[in-house]
């Protein structure tokens, strides 16, 4: 019998659960290996090459590489521990979530300042707020992006 | 006997302890958020407890993937602020009460909640931001913290995290722990995390404001229903990080009115409540409740 999910139809939202959590053991036990300072060092002198001493799929490395969190969290990653990567990058955890959004820094620093983001339309899958995936890339990389479609 | 005299419920966002780690609390975007803590800062000198019993979670520092306790309880005699990846915190380091804690972990287990000791561990922002907030700026050498802290870690990072009734009741034994230990102590216990804030995907920032209020107004006022508000309300409506606030529940069950599981006891009173949008990516929430 299949286990209750009521959380799969929040939009822009995966919830590190117990399946998500084996697809991302490695990449998750990677991350959390750059708490040390010295692994933080020999990963950004060669970053592939720490990588591969990883059991982590190909596309969990690529996904490391490119920096792109949401494809990370897609193969099993969770914040608290991509969080690392971001430490070692020298970023701060608003940079990280903002960068998910596709909007810029200071878009989403002034998004937050502002209040945050609303809740209304991004409740349920098929609504119309600024997280549904009919709206993705935020801010002005989507502007850009729907101009080039017209 | 020990007895718990007051609840204190606050957020633990890491950038609130960056911010005051590089001296940048009296910036304009935070010195809100400062100005809600003052009171506190003020009540904790008036009312310094023996003993603080700090409901937190780990965020992937101590606990990796290789174990996640649901409920964690540390027994060592201190815990070091731990390197989350931009380096240690520069506080001072937690001396523990191992115990009360060993007390507190035998009579909790009795009562039927499985707990995870823990003899050694770091601590990460969850449990020393709190502290920070609450206590000023120390030195992490000259100075200490003003008393003893048993950590209690929950696991809200891999789903299923605990139920908030769950939550609920294990505050209950913890409270009728404390008061089986035959010293003398004035014990406090914090729930820390939340309140609205969602770190990842299209989704980040989420912020909700409304609910929050409304979810802090129930757990004042009718905590046994606010102990029943389901997981799926939480991720949905205070974002996915949100959750966290599940450990609220823990510290309010554990205040004197809560009898058999219901509230028939006086109310606690409400002695300072604050809130304040945005700390980071954070709605930062605060209370404090003591027993009458």
């Amino acid at each position: 019998m299949a286990l209750e999910k009521p959380y799969l139809d929040v939009p822009g939202t995966i919830i590190f659960d117990a399946e998500q959590s084996r697809k991302g053991y490695w990449l998750n036990q990677f991350c959390m290996s750059l708490m040390k300072a010295e692994n933080r060092e020999a990963f950004k002198a060669d970053e592939r090459g720490y990588l591969d001493q990883w059991a982590m799929t190909e596309e969990q490395k690529q996904a490391v590489l490119a920096r792109d969190l949401n494809w990370c969290m897609r193969t099993g990653g969770n914040i608290y521990f991509l969080a690392k990567i971001g430490a070692t990058d020298g970023k701060s955890f608003q940079q990280m979530a903002g960068s998910m959004t596709g909007m810029t820094e200071a878009e989403y620093r002034d998004m937050m300042i502002g209040g945050g983001r609303s809740v209304e339309g991004n409740r349920y899958v098929g609504e119309d707020g600024d997280a549904q995936a009919q709206h993705q890339p935020q801010g002005v990389a989507g502007k850009a992006s729907s101009n080039k479609g017209n | 006997m020990a007895r718990i005299t007051a609840s204190v419920y606050t957020s633990h966002v890491p950038a609130i302890g960056a911010a005051l780690d590089l001296g940048k609390s009296h910036e304009p975007y935070w010195q809100p958020v400062f100005q809600g803590y003052e009171y506190s800062k003020q009540w904790m000198k008036d009312n310094k407890p023996d003993v603080v019993f700090l409901v937190y979670n780990d965020h992937a520092t101590a606990f990796s993937l290789e174990m996640i306790p649901t409920f964690a309880i540390g027994t060592a005699a201190e815990f070091t602020p731990a390197d989350e990846g931009w380096g240690p915190r520069p506080v001072p380091k937690v001396i523990g009460h191992p115990d009360l804690a060993s007390h507190i972990a035998q009579s909790v287990i009795q009562q039927d909640f499985d707990l995870t000791i823990v003899n050694k561990m770091d601590v990460d922002h969850g449990l020393t931001v709190p502290l920070s907030l609450m206590c000023g700026e120390l030195d992490p050498k000259k100075d200490a913290w003003p008393c003893p802290v048993i950590p209690f870690a929950v696991n809200v990072v891999q789903y299923p995290v605990p139920s908030g009734r769950r939550c609920f009741m294990l505050g209950q034994a913890i409270r009728k722990a404390v008061e089986s230990y035959d010293e003398d102590l004035n014990v406090h216990i914090w729930g820390t995390g939340g309140m609205s804030h969602q770190l990842q995907g299209a989704r980040a920032g989420l912020i909700n404001r409304e609910w929050d209020n409304a979810w802090l107004d129930k757990m004042i006022a009718d905590p046994v229903a606010c102990a029943d508000t389901p997981h799926i309300d939480y991720v949905r409506e205070a974002g996915s990080e949100g959750i966290e606030l599940v450990m609220w529940l823990i510290a309010r069950g554990a205040m004197s009115d809560i009898v058999d599981g219901k509230v028939q006891g006086p109310a606690p009173v409400v002695k300072h409540r604050f809130y304040h949008v945005p700390a980071s990516n954070t709605a930062v929430g605060h209370l404090i409740l003591e027993n009458v």
